[in-house]
């Protein structure tokens, strides 16, 4: 079976540390859609220092507050599987010192802020990032990856049976419902 | 609920420690928009004609503009506005960078700074927490130096911060002030912040600007996007490869540098070397260039690269862009832009402005050449032209000596001189130092921009159109695809371009005294437009062809601010703003006669044909023969308040 890979790639050499990606990214993600900025609550984040030459754009990801994978290239994906594995928080490039661990919460509420890739009905050409990214330091890739077929249990076709029926919202409504007169 | 703008001022008074944050009436926005507009409004209202620069009533204000913050590409300059030292005029400065941004997510649109710190201090502000904090440990710092140790000592490397150097804290009148990425240099605004012993502002934000019709805006965006992506892989044939381009003019990557050293003139604005540039320059150069650049970089939520991370062996890194690459060579009369690069890490760290500082140095040159400084007034100069230019920025930052007289600018120094030395200024308008350039014929649409341009400053003002008749070849093709004349204008201005250059259509009586004001009202208005929204120039008033346009402005307005003009409205708003920042100059006593360009300016000159052209401009803007805007015009433009102060005083009669 194959799986669509989504990809944001990262070229250290080409970002200049214009913060557009925030600007892009926060817009994207205000209710309603764009309808206003804060690069507070952005998803990526360009850690720059204009006197030491250093440009790092660095997005929060699902098992780390943060993610990044070292010199030149930076493959910041949204991979479950991620190389460093599930739930590890220290990644290849930065170590434990990273400086992204606690900057990705929204400013209100401390919840922890995550890349959803600018998951859209219709789906963007490529998330607003890239989009506005005109010096190709970001670059969106999609590939087809290889994945084993995952079998699915007895119970679980069950429920996959519902969730075909009525949907996400309505199972997971009836699920939890259930569980309170427990 | 505002849109665009916060909606909020914070009022510093740093004679009593008083912090107030100010909510503005959005009336304000309608009739001035922000930025330049809204601060020309503020001086005018609460500083009157006998405040001098160096007072504790004159005010420094630090603005962003309407549209800053908001996901337009490009909008985030600050423009400041105070009282120059230079002239005792209105001087508004402006620059990029990330620090107006950060502002607008603090909550503010401004800060208005008065009064007088009895000691250094520097502002931090963080969101909703205003300090006034204690700046003694950084007397003496600087401009970079000072933003780093202030972020440093706040433990916020998010901090974007504003800055002056040594040139600030000593009051030189063309003192700058700093931001990593941008310099707010001409007419001296750093030495204000200096006087009032304002050492920086640090700013932290991390709040929300809203935008109107969040759809439409983005969709604005993104049109400008393809836009600037189109202009940077298309440059415009058959001009030089320097204006060719959108931006800041591209100096930081393009390497020819033909156009520049070519027609400005070198030294003290004394001569072009026509020529001088060649195959083995430009091999030498280039490399200097790349050895040094480490990287281009933009300002905020921008892709056009103007400026670049210069690193010098054994300097303190520093970020440039522009023509001030070759100003420091041109006035010095060396002919290696390694020099250049090195003594702009001294000058950008001191922090002096680009342009005026290499004249002033280059004027006491030829002072000293000709007898009029001595030994007694220069101990120790050295003979080498570099040294030379070291030697002068280090007493003039510091005020030592003859740096002292130098530091107040050409025009006060060739005064304090004497023994003639009046004579050697002669490339200053309204007291100010102007661009390099001396040349042939005089041209009847700069004539107008240099004398009467309220921002003392050509290259602040000028843009749209080419700057010399375009090939005969191309400007059919030229003129299909430019969407940016205004409404009315299409044919006039094509036109123009299109029969520039045949035969009888050349300078000066051509194009026609009215065409001149037309066309040089087009280029002003814009400049006016970028400076109230807080849009870069570079993609807007100031190359050809430009994303930003009189047909797509009015929709980022409405879009993003929830003010619904059209092109008309805009254009008005803009006349508006432009006749109050010129009625706080005439309040302070400019008259026509200070309205002139340095006489050398051009060799062929016409006194009369001049006259005419003046006459003609002063008409078409509604200003009477001293270039008073008349009570017609000011009512028109809903600023009868104006009139009535300018009865008041007697500057003009009840009618």
């Amino acid at each position: 079976m194959k799986r669509k890979v989504k990809i944001l790639k990262i070229d250290l050499d080409k970002c200049m540390g214009c913060r557009a990606c925030e600007v892009a990214c926060a817009a994207f993600h205000s209710n309603p859609k764009y309808s206003n900025v804060n690069p507070a609550r952005s998803r990526i984040h360009v850690f720059r220092n204009e006197l030491k030459n250093v440009f790092v754009p660095v997005k929060a990801s699902f098992y780390t507050s943060a993610e990044c994978a070292g010199r030149p290239i930076y493959m910041i994906n949204d991979r479950p599987q991620s190389s460093y594995g599930d739930g590890i928080s220290v990644c290849g490039f930065c170590g434990a010192s990273c400086p992204s661990r606690d900057i990705f919460k929204e400013p209100d509420s401390g919840l922890p802020l995550k890349c959803d890739m600018c998951e859209d009905d219709p789906p963007l050409d490529e998330p607003m990032c890239a989009k506005w990214c005109l010096v190709d330091a970001i670059t969106y890739e999609e590939r087809e990856e290889e994945i084993e077929e995952e079998k699915l249990e007895e119970m679980e076709m069950g429920v996959q049976a519902l969730i075909d029926r009525f949907g996400w919202d309505k199972v997971l409504d009836a699920v939890y419902r259930m569980s309170k007169k427990e | 609920m505002r849109y665009a703008e916060t909606g909020k001022i914070l009022e510093v008074d740093l004679s009593t420690g008083n912090i107030e944050k100010i909510e503005v009436d959005p009336k304000w926005t309608e009739s001035y928009l922000g930025g330049l507009g809204t601060n020309a409004k503020i001086l005018w209202d609460r500083v009157p004609p006998e405040v001098e620069p160096f007072s504790p009533e004159n005010l420094l204000i630090f603005s962003a503009g309407l549209l800053v913050s908001t996901p337009a590409p490009a909008a985030n300059r600050t423009i400041i506005t105070s009282l120059s030292p230079q002239n005792s005029l209105f001087a508004y400065s402006i620059m990029g960078g990330y620090w107006a941004p950060e502002l607008k997510f603090a909550g503010y649109d401004k800060i208005v700074v008065r009064g007088k710190s009895p000691d250094w201090v520097y502002l931090w502000i963080n969101n909703d927490k205003v300090e006034i904090r204690d700046a003694r440990h950084l007397q003496g710092r600087s401009t970079y130096e000072t933003a780093e140790a202030i972020r440093e000592e706040l433990k916020e490397p998010r901090a974007q911060v504003v800055s002056i150097g040594l040139a600030g804290e000593n009051r030189v009148f063309f003192a700058s002030i700093e931001t990593h990425r941008g310099s707010a240099s001409r007419l001296g605004l750093g030495a204000i912040m200096g006087d009032k012993k304002l050492k920086a502002i640090a700013v932290r934000g991390t709040k929300d600007i809203n935008i109107a019709r969040p759809l439409e805006f983005i969709n604005e965006c993104n049109k400008v996007l393809e836009y600037i992506n189109y202009r940077l892989n298309n440059p415009i044939p058959g001009v030089p490869p320097i204006l060719a381009y959108i931006g800041s003019p591209q100096e930081m990557a393009i390497h020819d540098e033909e156009w520049h050293l070519d027609s400005f003139a070198w030294g003290n604005a004394r001569y072009r070397r026509k020529g001088f540039w060649n195959k083995e320059v430009e091999k030498r150069w280039a490399e200097t260039m790349e050895s040094v650049r480490k990287r281009l970089i933009s300002c905020y939520n921008c892709p056009v690269r103007c400026a670049g991370i210069i690193e010098v062996p054994g300097l303190p890194t520093y970020i440039l862009k522009c023509f001030t690459k070759l100003t420091y060579v041109m006035a010095a009369e060396v002919d290696d832009l390694e020099f250049g690069f090195q003594i702009l890490s001294r000058a950008q760290h001191y922090g002096v402005d680009g342009f005026t500082a290499p004249q002033v140095m280059a004027f006491a040159v030829e002072l000293y050449e000709n007898g009029i400084l001595t030994d007694s007034d220069m101990e120790g100069f050295p003979k080498d032209k570099k040294e030379r230019f070291f030697w002068l920025l280090e007493r003039i930052v510091r005020r030592q000596g003859i740096g002292d007289v130098l530091a107040d600018g050409v025009y006060w120094a060739a005064r304090k001189i004497g023994k003639g030395a009046e004579a050697f200024d002669h490339n200053t308008i309204k007291k100010h130092e102007q661009v390099p350039i001396k040349l042939g014929m005089l041209n009847p649409i700069y004539y107008i921009m240099w004398s009467t341009g309220e921002k003392a400053n050509i290259t602040q003002i000028e843009g749209q159109i080419p700057q010399a008749p375009l090939p005969k070849e191309i400007r059919e093709e030229f003129v299909k695809d430019w969407i940016q004349i205004p409404t009315g204008k299409e044919e006039r201005f094509k036109q123009f371009i299109l029969e520039w250059g045949e035969e009888g259509k050349v300078f000066p009586f051509w194009p026609p005294p009215d065409l001149v004001c037309e066309l040089v009202e087009w280029q002003e208005i814009m400049h006016y437009i970028d400076d109230s929204l807080g849009l870069c120039a570079g993609v807007s008033s100031f190359p050809i062809k430009p994303p930003y346009h009189i047909h797509n402005l009015p929709l980022f307005v409405s879009y993003g601010a929830g003010l619904d003009v059209d092109e008309n409205e805009l254009w008005k708003i803009a006349t508006r703003v432009r006749n109050l920042v010129r009625a706080n100059n005439i309040r302070r006593g400019l008259r026509r006669e200070d309205e002139k360009p340095p006489e050398d300016h051009w060799k062929k000159r016409f006194p009369e044909y001049e006259k005419k052209l003046m006459d003609e401009y002063y008409r078409y803007r509604g200003w009477n023969l001293e270039g008073i805007p008349t009570k017609e015009t000011l009512e028109k433009l809903d600023l009868g308040y104006v009139y009535e102060d300018f009865v008041k005083r007697g500057i003009l009669k009840e009618e």
